[in-house]
């Protein structure tokens, strides 16, 4: 018997911001629902995020922002992955995310937008339900 | 409801809302407390007079019937320009201090133009590369009359190095020069992460300023010994007390490890603490702080002077507590906690504005912020009298086990050979990330209420007006950065450089070597990435 594959996510702090509790706690949510859950750490620039992607597979990758860089960085990131031909990862972005940046970065293949005071099991299911393969 | 229901349902009973009530440190808290509670309790060994040992009363003897705390409300976005002028609107509206919020390429000494800079230039903070924006930024502030307080902390000293030439091109020596440099690595490596270099020569670099200040600037606080963003990166109250101090006595025994004398330097030494949602928790923290510091500086580090003794603190409220739901409730949590602050003695204050778990204040924001500490101040009466709390046989309880769960703490890290090693070994970051965890459970599973998250909610669509920081800032700030770098005396420079990496390889003091460079306009970025090739970089094993 087979036994069947756990949900693989990458969670990553893009850019300068060195804020991760909520990177932290949600990694430890997503492994305590079942799944393995590699954190990347903080600093991380779109090649560094993008070089981990091709070397772990996950099928998901959450990625946590406070800065307000999420216009420069998300897209820059989904580009990349376009480039190495990756399609079939879900790529969330969460953390102040202003409603009015939304439709940009859906334009561009984001998802999720989980803000402050959103239940860890929220996004657990969110991810659950959002995979691409 | 009928009259006879009714009563029913006033009659006291026993059964109580929880089985147990515990604060946000997970101390039991009792439904009652008696003279047993307190019953070693000595008055002149543990509380004294405001204004002496052990200082658990207040760090001053008259407080706030002097004058009141400083009312310093934290500030930087966009351009030195911009923010120049929204200090000079906080001053306008009574506002007594100054606190510049850094961008975060400032902060982690790289250029705007830097690649890693993308998307972040002015968005968190101002944007400062050389000192021509230090020049900016106080234009038309007399910094011979205001002091200002910098959260800055790997390249403290080179913005200090640039306030002090800014001040000189106003015609103020430094001897003249009031405020703080956050300058705290040490919490860096534990919570907020903006580190630059190794904990050796970070060390170095801070025992650097305090060897200089203590000489050139001696009115300068040299470091801002921060629980803030302990407490913000998740831990419990008893924790944020327990890792700020043991990060103090690791500031004070490298600087006796340099040979300063303890009462040259620690009148210096400064607190920053975090005020959080329960009140009488934060006020108790704040109490034992002062004393568990005194004690240690009298009995262990054989401080002198009463003025080494003497714990001084800012205060922020809690940015982590504020909620993107129902922002304008986080006017009244601001209003509690800035409360305690003040019950518990801090020397100054920002309140954090009710619109920033969504994005930077707008002016409006800030201006209540502001005006919530004006209206405690001048219209509460709780700055009438010296610790008004005191003797209350709860609060003095709590004193008491907060200052004992805090030596427990610091056995542990004595254990493990002190702050460096222990940071080395994912002490703190652990015992952090799983309070933080374990909070986040008991909002999820309504053991901890926060109205308007997990409770009492109401659907409703966000109208607070939002900060936008144009993407605009970033390419003039690259602008005036190359216009720099084009009429500046880049041979000069050159050698400057060079003189301060060969000075960084031996142990003289870099203060000096710094400011030469500051003064002919050398970028953070360049000063930076010279010390970057001595001392390398610093790398964590990230934990969860």
């Amino acid at each position: 018997m087979v036994e069947k594959r756990k949900i693989k996510v990458l969670v990553c702090k893009p850019g300068l911001n060195g804020h991760d509790r909520g990177a932290k706690v949600l990694a430890r949510a997503l492994r305590d629902a079942g799944m393995e859950v590699i954190y990347t750490g903080i600093h991380q620039t779109p090649e560094d995020i993008v070089n981990t992607v091709i070397q772990e597979d996950p099928d998901a990758v959450m990625l946590s922002m406070l800065s307000g860089a999420h216009n420069a960085l998300c897209p820059l990131i989904m580009e990349k992955l376009k480039e190495q031909g990756i399609d079939d990862v879900l790529v969330a972005v969460g953390g102040i995310i202003p409603d009015e940046d939304k439709p940009f970065l859906e334009k561009h293949g984001l998802k999720g937008f989980h803000g402050p005071g959103t239940e860890l099991k929220t996004i657990v299911e969110f991810v659950k339900n959002n995979l691409k393969r | 409801m009928t009259e006879i229901d009714e009563q029913k349902t006033l009659r006291p009973t026993k059964k109580e809302r929880k089985e147990k009530f515990k604060n946000l440190s997970g101390i039991e808290i009792k439904r009652l407390y008696t003279p047993d509670d307190i019953k070693d309790f000595n008055y002149v060994m543990d509380l004294g007079e405001s204004g002496k040992f052990p200082f658990t009363r207040g760090a001053y003897p008259n407080m706030y019937r002097g004058r009141f705390w400083t009312m310093r409300q934290f500030a930087g976005f966009g351009t030195a320009d911009q923010t120049n002028q929204r200090y000079k609107f906080l001053l306008e509206h009574g506002q007594t201090g100054l606190s510049v919020a850094f961008s975060l390429h400032t902060i982690y000494g790289i250029e705007a133009i830097d690649e890693k800079a993308l998307g972040e230039v002015g968005k968190e903070g101002v944007s400062i590369d050389t000192l021509k924006d230090m020049e900016t930024l106080f234009d038309g502030i007399d910094l011979s009359k205001i002091s200002t307080s910098m959260t800055i902390n790997a390249p403290a000293s080179i913005l200090l190095a640039m306030y002090i030439v800014t001040a000189e091109k106003q015609g103020h020596t430094p001897d003249q020069l009031r405020g703080t440099i956050q300058n705290d690595i040490l919490k860096e490596y534990i919570a907020q992460k903006s580190w630059i270099f190794p904990p050796e020569p970070s060390m170095r670099l801070i025992i650097d300023t305090i060897e200089y200040c203590t000489k050139f600037v001696p009115q300068w606080y040299t470091i801002s010994i921060s629980g803030y963003h302990i407490r913000e990166a998740g831990s419990t109250t008893v924790q944020e007390l327990a890792f700020t101090l043991a990060d103090g006595f690791g500031y004070v025994e490298a600087a006796l490890e340099r040979g300063l004398d303890i009462d040259d330097f620690a009148p210096r030494l400064s607190f920053f603490f975090n005020s959080h949602n329960n009140f009488f928790e934060e006020v108790c923290k704040y109490r034992a702080a002062r004393r568990i510091w005194a004690k240690r500086m009298k009995n262990k580090y054989g401080a002198k002077e009463l003025e080494s003794m003497r714990l001084r603190f800012h205060t922020q409220t809690a940015g982590v507590s504020l909620t993107a739901q129902e922002p304008e409730n986080n006017i009244v949590r601001v209003t509690l906690q800035a409360l305690a602050a003040v019950l518990g003695g801090t020397q100054s204050l920002h309140t954090n504005s009710f619109d920033e778990a969504l994005c930077l204040p707008t002016e409006k924001a800030a201006k209540i912020g502001l005006r919530t500490q004006q209206i405690i101040a001048n219209e509460s009466g709780v700055a009438d009298t010296v610790d008004p709390l005191a003797g209350s046989y709860y609060v003095e309880w709590l004193t008491n086990k907060m200052e004992a769960e805090a030596e427990a703490y610091f056995e542990r890290i004595d254990e493990l050979g002190g702050v460096i090693p222990a940071i080395k070994a994912n002490f703190f970051q652990k015992e952090i990330a799983n309070a933080s965890y374990k909070y986040q459970q008991e909002i999820e599973n309504r053991e901890r209420i926060i109205v308007g998250v997990n409770d009492l909610q109401v659907r409703e669509p966000c109208t607070t007006p939002l900060l936008k920081i144009d993407e605009k800032v970033a390419e003039e700030q690259i602008e005036k950065l190359l216009k720099i770098k084009a009429e500046r005396n880049n041979e000069k420079i050159e050698e400057n450089l060079n003189r301060l990496k060969e000075t960084a390889k031996g142990s003289e003091n870099l203060m000096p070597y710094i400011i030469d460079a500051v003064r002919e306009y050398a970028s953070i970025g360049e000063i930076i990435s010279a010390l970057k090739d001595v001392f390398g970089t610093y790398h964590e094993d990230s934990v969860f």
